[in-house]
């Protein structure tokens, strides 16, 4: 533990700054592909018939080996071969690969008495959908979104294969030069698992703050 | 000539067709034959073993009930360890003790035994978990009504395992099998960052410090990683198969047409719904 702090304080401001990146690369897509998947997965649960492409399509998008993305991005976007653009669109495409199913299986998880109900009561369907089946739909939307978060900051690891500057430049540092042992890897272990935890944990408080009715149903 | 010109990103996405259609690409001791054999013995030697150790370690906890909450804490830990870091902690750590350095002619050449060992370690703790807790989930979401009806019929444990709960769950089993194949497939392109081993992913890290290059450089790279995908895709339609053959049509509840039956009778009576068949 102390070799790896002594590790960290010596390069601090480079491992910092290779924080910030991942930091900022598991986070945006995560946010990015939940906007993009709220409305392809309203869609797959509104109209049957769409379900089972997209849901196919999405499937599909998931076999994509990241490294392969990786490399067919730059042909695609132009950007060089060590941009980090290059992961975030990646990550973006894997996490609406994974929550189109889930927001539509969200979605569709509302029951239909619960929606006739606020039928009922005068909502509009607009309002009905923002106000009733969204905020039903969040603890499967949320399950998901875990799910998707904590992959996706083990993947920003493999960019770092091709040189991609981040925490995983840690793995490759320790591997080439060996004059620090394995400090440099396990440090970078640490970082990356303490990051995940982190997003986690902050997906879940978001959920509690989302879903007050589950701990007043819990409490009574 | 100028394909490569574009001083800004990577043109010459246009050149992988006509690199994927030479031939002399696909001979040749590096060529795309060798190494697509090579990704395929890393993928089965890590998934037989994953499913070696987690389909029984699956079925007793699944039958048992027991260890469940070790087995979630697991698989969640695993997703968020970073493969490539494990690899690398592995090589520093356990490939210096390693003294055999013979080949072994099916699996690595002369020198390759103490980088792949670490290899085939890290993909099979990424196999095991989908295996494992769709193993466990399948057993334990039967019916216990069904589970009942055949202790009652005189089956032991054992018997139950084996005649009942193994069929029942045999879907969810293979699903988690399909995509453990998947992430050791995408995973196993990261050995060939290791001297002495080789499969898709020797084109592409050999092709990263010449990426310019038209034969061995972004084309090859794109078009190894083209390959990936398609053995990926491949070998999850292959298993797809193999599942519509082993499943039992009872489970499956994929009936020839014209034969008359109630869905949701059969559900009743195998205790997997349609959703998870």
């Amino acid at each position: 533990m102390n070799a790896l702090w002594q590790y960290f304080r010596d390069d601090q401001s480079e491992i910092l700054g290779w924080l910030r990146t991942t930091l900022w690369l598991a986070a945006a897509p995560v946010v990015v592909g939940l906007l993009i998947s709220l409305p392809i997965g309203w869609a797959a649960s509104r109209f049957r018939w769409s379900y089972p492409p997209l849901v196919t399509i999405a499937g599909l998008l998931y076999t994509i080996p990241s490294i392969v993305l990786f490399l067919v991005l730059p042909g695609i976007l132009g950007t060089g071969i060590l941009d980090p653009v290059n992961v975030a669109v990646a990550l973006t495409i894997y996490c609406v690969a994974l929550l189109v199913r889930v927001v539509a299986d969200g979605l569709s998880s509302v029951s239909d008495a619960t929606l006739a109900a606020a039928s009922a009561m005068g909502y509009t369907n607009r309002q009905r959908l923002f106000a009733v089946q969204l905020p039903l739909a969040v603890p499967v939307i949320g399950a998901g979104l875990r799910v998707a978060a904590v992959s996706n900051v083990s993947l920003v690891a493999v960019a770092s294969t091709l040189g991609v500057a981040q925490l995983g430049s840690l793995f490759t540092t320790g591997y080439n030069a060996t004059k620090h042992g394995s400090t440099p890897i396990l440090l970078g272990l640490v970082l990356f698992i303490v990051v995940a935890l982190a997003f986690d944990g902050a997906i879940l408080l978001g959920l509690r703050v989302l879903t007050p009715w589950r701990r007043a149903v819990a409490a009574r | 000539m100028t394909a490569f010109a574009d001083g800004s990103g990577l043109p010459g996405i246009g050149l992988v067709p006509g690199w994927l259609t030479t031939a002399a690409h696909w001979w040749g001791p590096h060529g795309l034959l060798v190494s697509l054999r090579e990704h395929v013995v890393y993928t089965v030697v890590a998934v037989l073993v994953a499913a070696l150790i987690a389909l029984p370690a699956g079925l007793v906890i699944g039958h048992t009930g027991r260890g469940v909450v070790l087995v979630v804490g697991l698989a969640n830990a695993v997703r968020a360890v970073p493969a490539f870091g494990l690899l690398l902690l592995l090589v520093v750590t356990i490939t210096p003790k390693i003294k055999y350095t013979h080949a072994v002619s099916w699996l690595v050449s002369t020198g390759g035994v103490p980088y792949v060992v670490p290899v085939e370690i890290v993909l099979v703790i990424l196999a095991i978990p989908p295996i494992l807790t769709n193993t466990y989930a399948g057993v334990q979401n039967v019916d216990p009504a069904v589970r009942d009806a055949a202790t009652g019929m005189g089956m032991r444990g054992g018997q139950v395992l084996r005649g009942v709960e193994l069929p029942i769950a045999l879907p969810l089993i293979l699903s988690g099998v399909r995509s453990a194949v998947l992430q050791v497939i995408a995973t196993a392109t990261i050995a060939a960052y290791l001297p002495f081993l080789g499969g898709l992913g020797y084109l592409i890290f050999n092709g990263l410090p010449q990426i310019n290059d038209p034969n061995v450089g972004y084309p090859a790279m794109l078009g190894a990683g083209i390959v990936v995908a398609a053995l990926a895709v491949t070998a999850d339609l292959l298993l797809l198969g193999v599942q519509r053959v082993v499943v039992s049509r009872g489970v499956s509840q994929r009936f020839r047409t014209g034969v008359a039956y109630d869905p949701n009778e059969i559900t009743k009576r195998v205790g997997v719904s349609p959703a998870n068949a």
